[in-house]
């Protein structure tokens, strides 16, 4: 039985004896384009038929690589199996000497490395996080002679740098700081509403939205705004700028990475954050005041100067010294994560990450530790 | 038997956003040869190699990769000629989360359906070719710059593509490494018959392995010669050609008659 069956550029023919005998006849390219349908192919001639042997014959093959050797190698493996008999016929020198080659006669997959067992990974966690903290605190060391340095040399500062990181973290952030500090002012105005119109108590929404987002609110959504905006974007600098060996050419000129790169940044954000801060107190008030005017029919005169009558200069500037802090911490973190990256691009989107994860972390626990200070500071 | 053209670049206009760099530029690559694009720095060697591999569209002309226009054609012939051609970039660019083996099994496993033994066993021979065998669960990272070359080569032959193309190869290698390299390039054109279009400026590397090369000037935005670099070094008429495959600089005829005459 004879017939001409066509694989893409490969065609092949099939001749088979009575005794179980098949001899297929191969012309044009064994390639990768078509190596896996050949093993489908003949694996299923091999299955159906079960021939006492088979042979293949390369006579009329044009192109032959690895990958047609490959299918060859498991054709035979296949026979094998079946208990049959595999046989090459007029093959070329360099088909057999391919075939020959010790990774072929070898081919036992390699093995993947396996994930260690729980307590070596749970000793590896230790360890890598003993490390964090150590280089957590040497970081905080490098800034802080960084910036006494800077301030015994205030010529050593990079202005220019500081300023452009000022618009970036601050002036452009600005906009979206506005909205979302307008809407949350809307909302908060809205939500207490619901509760004090039952008391008749509609003048106390401005005290209640003034105090919120002056003492709370503002500086904690500003800080969160500004990690995910700033923040991120000082961890993927420095981390691009590290495995780009930017870092290590500042270090062998002389530079201070640490001056030269995280000072700016923190300068800037600890500077800026505080009147954007102020910003969304503003942005929060008017919010607020939009709800009562058009919903709880107040007038403008007195839902201002309820506000005016609650708010304490106290009330304002400990919001904004906690924003301070909250701009320290995010610049801190963000730089520091940048500094960790190690290897390649999926390191700087995991510093990224981290650094935006750590710094709203951070930001919530210095703003509960601030509550209870205030509590028993007055 | 006439080899036929299996690059074919027509008449090629390139630049960037209004600047031209090359200018009405014409050649042809033949099937199974070693083809060298040189040329001082800043000439758009790296700009040519872009638009031979598709990754930018020519202002006009034609780029054609065996018998198919890459400059102008719909997606599923784009996708066809990338399938037969390699690129072996300047850094490598290994996913530098991935171990090279899976680094190398990654086209092998996109391009075809074959079982993950086989595809496995593949990687191995491809990893073996480069001389890399053993450090199939390496990550990129882990690695030298030379081996990571090797690895990104492998990676770049992992399907045997018709044709090659190497940016830099022997950039950051020390010459050992290098010469490996080329040894490993002329057998990989002997053996496979692979076509291979390589930028470079590496004098040795040029003379060991080009069977042809071409040379951009930046003054012409064009081809300043063809041929045979043993030829050119002592036979060009254009005297930047002689002073470049001679290594010297543009004007040492003239400083070596100021001596002469200082010593007279």
């Amino acid at each position: 039985m004879k017939s001409i069956e066509d694989i893409q550029s490969c065609q092949y023919e099939i001749a088979e004896t009575e005794d179980g005998d098949i001899t297929i006849y191969v012309q044009g390219r064994m390639d990768s384009s078509n190596a896996s349908r050949i093993i489908e192919i003949f694996g299923s001639l091999i299955k159906d038929r079960q021939p006492l042997s088979m042979a293949v014959d390369l006579k009329k093959v044009t192109y032959i690589d690895d990958f047609g050797a490959l299918v060859l190698v498991e054709l035979k493996d296949m026979m094998t199996r079946a208990n049959g008999l595999f046989d090459l016929q007029n093959a070329r020198e360099e088909v057999l000497f391919m075939l020959d080659s010790e990774t072929l006669a070898d081919t036992t997959s390699f093995i993947k490395i396996r994930p260690p067992n729980m307590f070596i990974r749970f000793g590896d966690a230790i360890i890598q996080y003993a490390a964090d903290v150590k280089y957590l605190i040497s970081f905080v060391g490098s800034v802080c002679i960084a910036f006494v340095y800077s301030f015994l040399h205030p010529k050593s500062l990079r202005m220019e740098e500081t300023f452009l990181y000022m618009q970036k973290t601050g002036v452009d952030a600005l906009p979206v700081v506005a909205m979302i500090s307008f809407l949350l002012g809307l909302i908060v105005a809205f939500m207490s509403s619901v509760q004090l119109q039952l008391f008749g108590a509609n003048i106390y929404v401005a005290s209640l939205v003034s105090l919120a987002m002056s003492r709370e609110l503002g500086p904690i959504m500003t800080a969160i705004i500004v990690a995910g905006r700033s923040g991120s974007s000082f961890a993927a600098e420095i981390g691009t700028m590290k495995i780009s060996e930017e870092v290590d050419a500042l270090f062998t000129m002389g530079f201070d990475p640490t001056r030269y790169l995280v000072l700016p940044k923190i300068l800037a954000s600890v500077i800026v954050v505080p009147i954007l801060t102020l910003f969304s107190d503003v942005f929060a008030i008017f919010g607020g005041l939009v709800v009562g005017v058009f919903m709880l029919d107040l007038t403008a005169n007195a839902y201002i100067s309820e506000t005016i009558k609650t708010l304490t200069v106290f009330d304002v500037f400990w919001g904004v010294f906690k924003s301070a802090v909250f701009a320290l911490l995010i610049s801190w973190i963000g730089c520091l994560r940048g500094f960790q990256v190690k290897g390649g691009a999926a390191s700087v989107g995991h510093a990224t990450t981290s650094a935006v994860v750590s710094s709203i972390f951070l930001i919530i626990v210095s703003d509960a530790i601030f509550t209870v200070i205030i509590r028993y500071l007055r | 038997m006439k080899k036929r053209n299996i690059v074919q670049v027509k008449d090629l206009i390139a630049g960037y956003d209004g600047e031209i760099i090359l200018d009405h530029i014409s050649f042809d690559v033949l099937e199974g040869e070693i083809f060298i694009i040189l040329g001082g720095s800043g000439c758009g060697k790296s700009t040519l190699l872009k638009h031979l591999i598709g990754l930018m569209k020519p202002l006009s002309g034609q780029v054609i990769i065996d018998g198919n226009d890459i400059s102008n054609c719909d997606e599923i012939t784009f996708k066809n000629i990338l399938r037969k051609i390699g690129v072996l970039y300047q850094s490598s660019a290994l996913f530098g989360s991935m171990t090279l083996a899976e680094n190398v099994s990654l086209p092998i496993q996109e391009y075809t359906d074959l079982p993950k033994k086989l595809v496995d066993t593949l990687v191995k021979i491809k990893l073996n070719l480069v001389n890399l065998n053993g450090y199939e669960n390496h990550l990129p990272s882990e690695i030298s710059g030379g081996m990571k070359k090797r690895a990104g080569l492998a990676r770049a032959m992992a399907l045997n593509p018709k044709i090659l193309f190497f940016d830099e190869p022997s950039a950051g290698l020390d010459p050992v490494t290098s010469v490996e390299l080329d040894n490993l390039i002329l057998s990989l054109n002997k053996n496979l018959g692979t076509t291979m279009v390589i930028v470079t400026h590496e004098l040795p590397s040029i003379f060991n392995v080009a069977h042809r090369i071409i040379m951009l000037d930046r003054q012409t935005k064009g081809i300043i010669a063809e041929g045979d670099p043993n030829y050119l070094k002592d036979h060009s008429k254009n005297r930047f050609v002689r002073n470049f495959f001679n290594r010297q600089s543009q004007n040492y005829e003239r400083i070596s008659e100021s001596l002469k005459k200082n010593r007279n």
